[in-house]
């Protein structure tokens, strides 16, 4: 990982409060131009809630790779080494490629975009990505009619993660999307975060993040993407089909069979705030209900 | 002599529950809380389920009396962080919203468990008293046997909550069967 002088970066208060700085531009300016700056005005963060502190965001994490407690993969991943590294995309596509982790980061521009993590422990933070869509790396390797599906693999590596060493879950992690979830224009690979280079317990060098699912369907340090015509079987579903379904969309009304999906609370907050309630696809149903107009999410869970 | 053990034993085992307000009132407890107050309350309440466990067997192991002497306090701990867990999780993460917790303890088997196990620790604390074992004599140990049945159910209820299960529950889980099947041992001997 880039080293950073303590003098680049950027102070969480300072970012803050540029970011208000750069929305009252945008809403001084006009209507428009509110709009055409993207993401910035998306949905959730604006109106209700804050952004999760760098701090939380960054130290209290799901990572079984680096071991199962939230403060786990903030301690053991400092030292793990993202560089060389490589993505390779294949199946079905027409110019199958392998790239490097730094060729993906400066082919594609990163923007900021703040989406809501929704954990399907109940828990969420708002965390400002830097990312770009999926599709546009998709796009360059140019994906046949075939592909249905798309499948991520993220990195296998007991020696540097240790959580690897113990079968909590099938490794290699993986996961999947429907091809038009994957080029869903919100669909997002993650670069970084706060602006500077994704930390490694978020899923350095880069990870997907997809905002209206459950955080697990959204892959960490991913090497592989490959197209598919079948559904793939994602990690988590065969360790336990009937508790983690393929779509896994962020759905208030269907429950976990251990627990509620109906309410969710804040990270960062005290322990007299209340739950907040959890939003159908978690609050990004205008962009996104579509793609499942003809479904039963209840069975598709 | 029992005495002057007891009393700091006694402090020792309020001590998880005094480093929690600790951690509330210094805002230690991390970034999510709620959930921090309720894992460590019901691990504490596994803890003191296998220490309450543990008394009966040391005592005839080692052929010493006083290991009995402690075995309601214990108990009492148990029904105590038992109580905290449960208030947590109703009062503080739920606020009472007695709608959700109801439904929660209908559809979640583990929350089901949960309660179950709570709920049979109430006759238990509510006879834990010497009058209590006086006046029941016979029954009141039929009674005590439930804490067999409430150890188990709270062992189960950790681990059907867990995502996928890691080593802390199964250590609660091998050391509460070993105790149980002690009693079986002794029983037969």
């Amino acid at each position: 990982m880039k080293k950073y002088k303590q003098s680049e970066i950027t102070p969480e208060k300072i970012y803050k409060k540029r970011r208000k700085f750069i929305k009252s531009i945008g809403l001084g300016m006009s209507s428009l131009s509110l709009s055409t700056i993207p993401f910035l005005n998306k949905g959730y963060s604006q109106n209700k809630n804050e952004l999760t502190s760098y701090e939380d965001i960054t130290t209290y994490n799901n990572y079984y790779e680096f071991g199962t407690g939230k403060g786990d993969p903030f301690k053991n991943s400092q030292e793990f080494v993202t560089k060389p590294w490589s993505v390779t995309i294949e199946g079905e596509v027409d110019n199958p490629i392998t790239l490097s982790a730094e060729e993906i980061i400066s082919l594609f521009p990163s923007e900021e975009r703040v989406y809501k993590l929704r954990c399907v422990e109940g828990w969420s933070m708002v965390i400002p990505w830097m990312g770009f869509s999926l599709s546009k790396l998709l796009n360059k390797v140019s994906v046949k009619n075939s592909a249905k599906f798309v499948e991520f693999e993220s990195i296998y590596d007991p020696l540097q993660m240790k959580g690897q060493k113990y079968p909590v879950l099938n490794w290699p992690y993986r996961e999947g999307l429907r091809i038009d979830e994957a080029m869903h224009p919100i669909t997002t690979v993650v670069t970084g975060l706060y602006g500077k280079a994704l930390p490694n317990q978020n899923g350095a060098p880069l990870r997907i993040f997809v905002p209206w699912k459950y955080g697990f369907k959204s892959a960490k340090a991913i090497v592989k993407i490959k197209l598919v015509e079948n559904m793939p079987t994602s990690s988590w579903m065969r360790s336990s089909p009937r508790e983690y379904g393929f779509y896994s969309n962020v759905n208030p009304n269907v429950s976990h069979p251990r627990w509620s999906q109906a309410t969710e609370r804040v990270i960062g907050e005290g322990i007299f705030s209340p739950r907040i309630e959890t939003e159908m696809f978690n609050g990004y149903g205008d962009e996104v209900a579509n793609l499942y107009s003809d479904m039963d999410l209840k069975k598709n869970f | 002599m029992q005495k002057y053990i007891k009393i700091p034993i006694f402090f020792l085992s309020l001590l998880p529950i005094l480093i929690i307000f600790y951690q509330i009132i210094f805002n230690q407890l991390g970034p999510e809380p709620v959930k921090e107050i309720t894992h460590v309350t019901g691990n504490w309440t596994l803890r003191f389920i296998i220490i309450t466990l543990a008394m009966t067997p040391l005592q005839k192991f080692t052929k010493l009396n006083f290991w009995i002497s402690y075995r309601r306090m214990f108990g009492l701990f148990v029904f105590f962080y038992a109580s905290s867990h449960m208030m947590t999780y109703v009062g503080i993460d739920y606020r009472f919203d007695w709608s959700s917790i109801s439904d929660d303890i209908v559809k979640k088997k583990f929350i089901f468990a949960g309660f179950l196990a709570w709920l049979l620790l109430v006759p238990l604390a509510l006879t834990s008293s010497k009058r209590m074992i006086r006046l029941l004599r016979d029954k009141w140990k039929k009674l005590h046997k439930l804490i067999y049945i409430i150890s188990l159910l709270g062992i189960i209820h950790y681990l059907w909550l867990v995502k996928v299960v890691t080593v802390e529950p199964l250590i609660y889980l091998i050391i509460i069967v070993i105790l149980l099947m002690l009693r079986v041992k002794m029983k037969f001997n």
